[in-house]
């Protein structure tokens, strides 16, 4: 019979392909995240984690395949869905305040002309508690640290009270203190029936943070459970060079039968 | 007021004023994504859209210099101008700044060719004033022009208010916007189309070759007075107009000068004032922060040589002759005074002493000094000739939370790396 919705899992990429004008960044990617999981993403510098994360946030062009989540696509659940991204990605001189940010998760769900309501104001300063910089709410964001503007960010992601949680390498550049405060939270959030997937770099820690890991380094090498997935062939593999020669001839592909410019 | 009286000002300063708001309010986006020069090249592609519009008026027998066709041409090159630069950007490998320096010369060539053709060609006392296009002439606004541009900039402000939401995280973190489901692209043509209808408003005014400075100036000066993006677009919009009506008023009662330029200088005189003043972030501030911190080391130091010359022996409190203080490391006389009115020493005769403040002070210094030092050799592994001079910096640096962490990370150490005692707690 037809799977039971608690079976459904959070997050699924069918023979996923996204390129980077022609050069491939995932190359026929095929995973399921079950739901309720805190989940590292593991692998070299320029594996294409981040573009996984971006893959199923529909900010980047699949050249091929296509992502579900909780098995719908992500314009239809994307109320369900809050990202984290990356620290540096943003210019952190822009002119606000850290309430502002943290008012910025509530956008999705309000409508396209309101202003925010006292409920939203409510929200997002609870978040700011959760995370412990309430008393830093009408700081202008370029005066935190970066452990602050971290926690800022994942505020913004709570903001959106979301079933799942994508975070851009939410342990880089943070103090030793915000670590555990972070990661405390993101079990918090995996005990309520949360699912949490960071891009994560440090092989150290993965086992000892997370349940369930993705190894990726431009194809998917494994995924699991910590005990199945976490083994030493399987990080010799992902960490042991980059298949050049998978890479030469995707690239080759790609230009052939795309052309230089044209992404969707 | 007299100037109010007159119909022909009145319209001048209405219409420079009008132009630095929305000009300033919009400027603040594009000075916050980084497309400062954006409006440069949305203000030059204007110039072939003034010209054909002139052009297609004069061959249509309507009358070429209406400003409703004008601003009809201006926008429509202008917005031609901004697709081919964000569509130059998104498909190929050129990177906007290349996209946004071949669309400004190649559409302000047709332009300035256009021109020069109806300055030669076309009769008419019409085309007089088709130049001030170029560097902008206030002295030429109509009350009809006026009527044109207050319903732009009325659209430009409630499309802004409506969305500032959406443009302010499209601004901050547009990846976020995405994620959010914000329709980005549309919103990134609709604010950068906001930018073409400022710049349009402005060109009689200021001239598309300086109009790029009234996008940018008002704005990077409202940013170093406030650091909400809601008050910064206010402050932009104000503090434009302020420099709009500046400088046509100059322009328009005291020269022939084209009104851009004054425009322009107006505007950057608020910038170079809020550079230097704005609290904060003015370079005056920075100044005044530094020279005070200057002379809280040398009072620390003062405090840290006292308590030196006392701890062999425990005379912290000794009295100490400034001809001792000089030799160690050479305190002013200022700083002795300004240590005395702190309370942290006593004058007696003519020596010093610490009082208990004083000395509590003291006692901090020195225990930074001799903590950052231990950390340095420890978790830095660097040789013990190295450890000095940074903590000759860090021992005035570094706060109780910082301190604190350093601390017990190291285990509450008793000596630095030389053996010498890391003192806690006030020895009077």
């Amino acid at each position: 019979m037809s799977a039971a919705p608690a079976q459904t899992p959070a997050l699924e990429f069918h023979d996923l392909t996204v390129a980077y004008h022609t050069k491939p960044v995932l190359w026929d990617v095929d995973l399921a995240i079950p739901e309720g999981k805190l989940v590292a993403v593991v692998g070299p510098n320029g594996a294409g984690k981040s573009t996984l994360l971006k893959a199923a946030l529909d900010l980047v062009p699949l050249a091929s395949g296509f992502v579900r989540t909780f098995g719908r696509s992500y314009a239809e659940i994307r109320r369900e869905v809050a990202y984290v991204p990356q620290r540096e990605s943003v210019d952190w001189d822009f002119p606000s305040s850290v309430l502002d940010v943290v008012l910025m998760g509530r956008y999705g769900q309000m409508g396209w002309f309101r202003r925010p309501s006292r409920t939203d104001k409510e929200i997002a300063l609870d978040a700011l508690r959760r995370v412990g910089i309430a008393e830093l709410r009408d700081r202008q964001i370029s005066r935190l640290s970066g452990g602050q503007q971290q926690r800022a960010f994942l505020a913004r992601a709570l903001a959106q009270d979301a079933r799942l949680y994508l975070m851009d390498e939410p342990f880089a550049g943070v103090d030793a203190v915000t670590e555990r405060a972070i990661i405390a939270l993101l079990r918090e959030l995996r005990d309520r029936g949360r699912t949490v997937v960071c891009v994560h770099h440090d092989l150290q820690t993965a086992p000892e943070y997370f349940d369930w890991v993705v190894l990726l380094n431009m194809r998917l090498v494994a995924a699991g459970l910590l005990a199945n997935a976490f083994t030493p062939e399987n990080l010799q593999r992902t960490y042991g060079g980059r298949l050049a020669s998978l890479e030469t001839a995707a690239t080759r592909l790609l230009r052939e039968t795309r052309g230089a410019s044209s992404l969707k | 007021m007299t100037a109010w009286g007159d119909p022909t000002l009145r319209t001048v300063l209405l219409g420079a004023g009008l132009l630095g708001l929305l000009s300033g309010a919009l400027g603040c986006f594009a000075v916050l994504r980084r497309q400062s020069l954006l409006g440069d090249a949305l203000a030059h592609a204007s110039l072939p859209g003034v010209c054909l519009a002139f052009l297609a008026g004069s061959a249509l027998g309507i009358d070429p210099k209406h400003p409703l066709l004008l601003l009809a041409g201006a926008l429509a090159t202008a917005w031609i101008g901004m697709l081919l630069i964000l569509g130059i950007a998104r498909t190929t490998r050129l990177k906007q700044d290349a996209a946004i320096g071949i669309v400004l010369s190649v559409l302000f060539g047709i332009g300035i060719a256009l021109l020069t053709y109806i300055l030669k060609n076309v009769g008419g006392a019409n085309r007089a004033g088709l130049d001030k296009f170029l560097f902008g002439q206030a002295a030429s606004l109509l009350p009809r022009d006026l009527q044109v541009m207050a319903v732009l900039g009325l659209v430009v402000f409630a499309t802004l208010f409506l969305l500032f939401k959406q443009f302010q995280v499209l601004s901050f973190d547009p990846a976020y916007a995405a994620s959010l489901g914000m329709p980005v692209r549309r919103l990134e043509v609709l604010l950068t189309s906001l930018l073409v209808i400022a710049v349009v408003v402005g060109l009689q005014t200021v001239g598309v070759v300086l109009m790029a400075a009234m996008i940018v100036t008002p704005a990077a000066a409202a940013r170093q007075w406030t650091d909400r993006l809601g008050r910064m677009v206010l402050l932009a919009g104000l503090l434009g107009a302020a420099a709009g009506v500046l400088g046509a008023t100059i322009s328009s009662l005291r020269s022939r000068l084209p009104t851009g330029p004054v425009v322009v200088l107006c505007a950057t005189a608020i910038l170079g004032v809020s550079l230097l003043f704005a609290p904060r972030r003015g370079l005056l501030w920075a100044a005044l922060r530094r020279a005070r911190n200057r002379r809280r080391v040398r009072v620390e130091n003062l405090l840290k040589d006292l308590w030196r010359l006392g701890e062999g022996d425990g005379s912290f409190d000794a009295v100490r002759a400034l001809s001792d203080l000089r030799a160690v490391r050479g305190a002013g006389r200022p700083d002795v005074v300004r240590a005395w009115r702190d309370g942290l020493v006593r004058l007696e005769g003519t020596g010093v002493r610490l009082t208990a403040e004083g000395a509590e002070r003291a006692g901090r210094v020195v225990r930074n000094h001799r903590l950052w030092e231990l950390y340095l050799s420890r978790r830095l592994d660097l040789p013990d000739d190295h450890l000095h001079r940074d903590a000759e910096e860090m021992e005035h640096a570094l706060d109780h939370e910082v301190w604190e962490e350093i601390d017990a990370a190291l285990g509450r150490p008793r000596a630095d790396p030389h053996g010498r005692p890391i003192p806690r707690g006030s020895p009077l």
